[in-house]
C-alpha cells in the first residue's frame, strides 16, 4: 500500500519521531535521498529556502547539530540567524514565551531550537506561528539526530525492517536514544537497549524495547550497536563508580566485537569519549558509520527544512534544481 | 451576634450522628440550636427555603496555602478564606511555608487575625515545625501553640532529619497537637517533576519513585510508635504509603492520612503534553496507586480528603516543564470534583465523602467543628448534590487558575456556606433569586 502525499505531509512542526507514522519517518528518509548530492557539489547551494529566515535558538551548547543545521540552511539559500544563550536576553532572564514573541515580532518562517528543558521545542511550537523544529529538548527527543540515524542504517542495510539494533550507554539521560527508539521501532526494527542499570530508566519497556544486561550479550545478538556518550558528570552525580570502571564493563572494544556478525556496524551521535564508552579502534575501525552519520545530517535536515517550508517529497529533484 | 437563622426543608446529612434524613436546622448565637422538624422559633429569626438541597456539616480543609506574607501575587488570607466558602470549606488549615516562614508567635498571630478580618472561612494557621522550615532546630512549639496554632509542619519541606522528627513526635505530645508530614525523601527525590516511570520516561522528565514516599511515611509510623506521638501523612499519593499507614493504624500507631482530589481523580497521563497544571509534589502516580488511594479513602485508612490549595500565577505555570512550580488550586472544584469522580462512579457515598471532607478532619484533629449536633458552631455548607458544572477557571473567587480540572465536568454545587451562623458565601445564582424575591 502506498502512502498518499497527504499522509506524509509533516504538519507545522517537528518536535519529535514519537508523534510522526512510519510513512512520515520514510517519507522524509526518501526526501533526504537527493538531497545527499547537493553537499557533494562544486557549488554547494541550491534556491529552495531564498527569502526564508530562520532563527537558530540554542539555550545548549552544541557544535555539530548547530553547524549541521547551518550547513542544511545555507545550502538550501535561506537567511540563518544564531542566537545562543550566553549573551543574549535569555541570560537576562527572559521568559521563553517572551523570546518566542519577540523573534516572531521580527518576521521570521521557522525556529531551530536546541533547550535543556523537555518539552520546550513543543512548548515553543504551540505558541508562535512560525515552524518550529526540535534539535535537541532536554531528555526528551533529538528527532533529527534520529532520522539520520536511520538513514544511516537504511544506507548500510537497505531496509531498516527486521534489523536488531541495541543501543548502549547512558539511556536515562538520552534525547537521541529516545528518537531512535520510536523512529527504529516505527520502521520495524528489533529494538534493545544495553547499559549499567543505574543509567536504564524505568518503564523503557513501555517504549517497545527490550533490556539487555550484559553488553556482550547484546553484540552477539545485534546487527547495529548504537553506542551513547557517557557524559563525565554522571561520574559525579554517582550513577557510574569511575569511567575506568564503565569502559571495562560497557566499553566498545575491538576485542569485544570479535563475537559480533559480520556486517555489523556501529553508530555513535558524537561528540566521542575515546577509552570510555568506545576505543579508538572501533570508532576508526571498518564496522564505523559515524562519518557517514555526520555527513547524512546534512541531507536529512534539509529534506526537513524542505519539506516544513511546504515542499512535496516528489518535487525534491526538482526543486534542487530550481525548477519548483 | 447576627439574627437567628432557621434552614427550611433540606435534607441533613450528617454523618458525625449518623443523620441522613429531611430536617430543619435551627441557628442561634452562632451556634446550633436544634434540628429535625423545628417548631419553636426566636421572634427575629430569618427563615431560609433550602429545599431540595442538602444541609451538610462545613467542610474542613487540613491544607491551603495562602500565600501570604510574601506570595500575595498568587493569593492572600482574604481572596484564598473567600475562595474556600465558595468552595462550601467553613475552616481552612493554612500552612507555613510562607516568605517569611510562619514559624515564631508573631507570625501566627498575623495570620490569625488577617484571617478573622477576612470573613471567609475560619483560617487555622499551622506552625513551622523547624525554625525557617530548614529542617534543622525545632521552632517554639509551646509559643506557636500558645499564639493559635493547631498543628506543625514543613510542608514545602519533608522534615528529613529523622532525629528532628523524633524530638517533633515526643515534644507536640505536651500540646496535643500532630505532627504534620509532607512524606519525601528529598534525596530520592532530588531533581524529579513527575512520577517515576513510562510517562516520565516518554517525556524525557525526571521521575520521583513511590518509594520516595513510601520510605519516609515508613520512618515516620516507627517513630511514631517509638514516641506515642500522633503523625499526620499529608498528601498520600502511593499504594506503599497507604499500606504502611494500614499497618500502623492496626498495630495501634496513632497515624492519621489525608489525599487530594487530584490524587483520588487523575493520574500521571494528565502530564503528557508537558502540562504543567499537572505538575504537583507529590506528583500524580499511576491508576493503581490511585486505586489504592480510593480504596483506604472508603476503607478509612486515609480519614480526610485536603485540597493542598497551591495557587501559583499564571507566569509561574506558563513556561517549561521543569522550570514550573509544583501545585495546584483546589478549594473551589474539592466537593465537585469529588462527588463527580467517587461518588457517581461508586466509590463512596454521598454521606462517606461528607464525612472525609468535614467529620473525619475534625475526628482526627479534635476540632469543634464537623458535625450538626446542637451545640456546635453553626459551620454549615447548602449544595445541591445534582447540579453538574463544568469548571471554569475564570469563575474562580482564588487570585490563582492553576487547575488541571479546567472544561472538566464536575457535580455538586454549593449554594450557601454558613460560618459561625453568618452566610460568608452565597451563589450568585442564590443571589439573584432571593434578591428578585424581596424585590416582588
Amino acid at each position: 500500500m502506498s502512502a498518499t502525499t497527504a499522509d506524509l505531509e509533516l504538519g507545522k512542526d517537528l518536535i519529535g519521531l514519537q508523534d510522526l507514522s512510519r510513512e512520515q519517518i520514510l517519507g522524509i528518509l526518501d526526501t533526504a535521498e537527493p538531497f545527499k548530492e547537493i553537499s557533494e557539489r562544486q557549488i554547494k547551494k541550491v534556491p529552495v529556502l531564498r527569502g526564508q529566515t530562520i532563527v537558530n535558538l540554542f539555550f545548549e551548547p552544541s557544535t555539530r547539530t548547530r553547524i549541521s543545521f547551518e550547513f542544511a540552511e545555507k545550502r538550501l539559500g535561506a537567511d540563518t540567524v544564531n542566537i545562543s544563550s550566553s549573551g543574549s536576553s535569555v541570560q537576562k532572564g527572559e521568559t521563553l514565551v517572551d523570546t518566542a514573541r519577540n523573534l516572531e515580532a521580527m518576521r521570521i518562517n521557522m525556529v531551530v531550537i536546541r533547550h535543556g528543558s523537555a518539552g520546550a521545542a513543543g512548548f515553543l511550537a504551540d505558541r508562535i506561528p512560525s515552524k518550529v523544529i526540535n534539535a535537541g529538548d532536554g531528555q526528551h527527543e533529538h528527532p533529527t539526530q534520529g532520522l539520520l540515524d536511520l538513514l544511516t542504517i537504511r544506507d548500510r542495510f537497505g531496509s531498516i525492517e527486521g534489523r536488531r539494533v541495541c543501543i548502549v550507554g547512558d539511556i536515562l539521560h538520552s534525547r537521541v536514544a529516545r528518537s531512535n527508539i520510536w523512529g527504529l521501532v516505527k520502521c520495524g526494527a528489533e529494538v534493545a537497549v544495553c547499559g549499567p542499570k543505574t543509567l536504564i530508566p524505568k518503564g523503557i519497556e513501555g517504549l517497545g524495547v527490550h533490556v539487555i544486561p550484559r553488553v556482550e550479550d547484546a553484540i552477539e545478538w545485534c546487527d547495529v550497536l548504537y553506542v551513547l556518550r557517557l557524559q563525565l558528570e554522571r561520574m559525579d552525580a554517582g550513577y557510574v563508580p569511575s569511567l575506568r570502571e564503565y569502559n571495562r564493563v560497557f566499553g566498545i572494544s575491538s576485542e569485544r566485537l570479535a563475537r559480533a556478525s559480520e556486517e555489523m556496524v556501529v553508530l555513535h551521535p558524537g561528540p566521542m569519549n575515546r577509552g570510555v564508552e568506545i576505543d579508538s579502534d572501533v570508532a576508526d575501525g571498518p564496522r564505523s558509520v559515524i562519518l557517514p552519520q555526520v555527513t547524512n545530517g546534512v541531507a536529512v535536515r534539509m529534506a526537513v527544512l524542505y519539506l516544513l517550508s511546504g515542499g512535496k517529497p516528489e518535487r525534491a529533484e526538482a526543486a534542487k534544481r530550481g525548477d519548483a | 451576634m447576627s439574627r437567628p437563622l432557621l434552614l427550611v426543608g433540606g435534607h441533613t446529612l450528617d454523618p458525625s450522628q449518623s443523620l441522613d434524613e429531611p430536617g430543619d436546622v435551627l441557628v442561634v448565637d452562632g451556634r446550633i440550636e436544634a434540628l429535625g422538624k423545628v417548631t419553636d422559633v426566636p421572634e427575629s429569626t430569618e427563615r431560609i427555603d433550602v429545599g431540595g438541597l442538602v444541609v451538610a456539616p462545613g467542610l474542613i480543609d487540613l491544607h491551603v496555602h495562602l500565600r501570604e506574607p510574601g506570595g500575595e501575587h498568587k493569593e492572600t488570607i482574604v481572596s484564598g478564606a473567600r475562595a474556600a466558602v465558595a468552595g462550601g470549606f467553613t475552616t481552612v488549615w493554612a500552612m507555613p511555608n510562607t516568605d517569611p516562614p510562619i514559624d515564631d508567635p508573631a507570625a501566627v498571630g498575623f495570620v490569625l487575625a488577617a484571617g478573622a478580618r477576612a470573613r471567609g472561612a475560619r483560617v487555622s494557621p499551622v506552625g513551622a515545625a523547624s525554625l525557617g522550615l530548614k529542617g534543622e532546630q525545632m521552632t517554639e512549639v509551646g509559643e506557636l501553640v500558645a499564639a493559635g496554632a493547631v498543628a506543625v509542619t514543613d510542608d514545602g519541606h519533608p522534615i528529613w532529619n529523622g532525629a528532628l522528627m523524633r524530638r517533633l513526635l515526643e515534644y507536640t505530645q505536651t500540646f496535643g497537637i500532630p505532627v504534620v508530614q509532607h512524606a519525601e525523601d528529598p534525596v530520592l527525590s532530588a531533581g524529579g517533576v513527575m512520577n517515576e516511570g513510562t510517562v516520565a520516561t516518554a517525556l524525557g522528565l525526571k521521575g520521583i519513585p513511590n518509594a520516595s514516599e513510601a520510605a519516609t511515611v515508613a520512618r515516620d509510623v516507627y517513630l511514631t510508635e517509638l514516641t506515642g506521638g500522633h503523625l499526620h501523612v499529608q498528601h498520600v499519593s502511593t499504594r506503599e504509603a497507604v499500606d504502611m499507614i494500614e499497618a500502623a493504624r492496626s498495630r495501634g500507631g496513632r497515624v492519621t492520612a489525608e489525599v487530594t482530589p487530584h490524587h483520588l481523580a487523575l493520574t500521571e497521563e494528565a502530564v503528557r503534553g508537558y502540562r504543567t497544571e499537572a505538575k504537583m509534589n507529590p506528583p500524580l502516580r499511576t491508576a493503581a496507586d490511585r486505586e489504592a488511594l480510593r480504596r483506604g479513602l472508603a476503607e478509612g485508612v486515609i480519614d480526610a480528603i485536603a485540597t493542598d490549595h497551591a495557587p501559583h500565577d499564571y507566569q509561574g505555570k506558563e513556561r517549561e516543564f521543569d522550570d514550573a512550580p509544583f501545585g495546584v488550586v483546589g478549594l473551589e472544584t474539592a466537593l465537585g470534583i469529588c462527588l463527580r469522580e467517587l461518588v457517581q462512579t461508586g466509590h463512596l457515598t454521598l454521606s462517606e465523602l461528607v464525612d472525609r471532607l468535614s467529620c473525619g478532619p475534625a475526628r482526627i484533629m479534635g476540632l469543634e467543628g464537623g458535625t450538626l449536633r446542637p451545640g456546635s458552631p453553626a459551620d454549615i455548607v447548602v449544595f445541591d448534590p445534582e447540579e453538574r458544572w463544568t469548571v471554569d477557571p475564570a469563575q474562580f473567587r482564588s487570585k490563582s487558575r492553576n487547575t488541571p480540572f479546567a472544561g472538566r465536568e464536575a457535580q455538586g454545587r454549593v449554594r450557601r456556606t454558613i460560618v459561625g451562623g453568618e452566610t460568608r458565601f452565597l451563589e450568585p445564582q442564590e443571589q439573584a433569586a432571593r434578591s428578585l424575591t424581596r424585590a416582588g
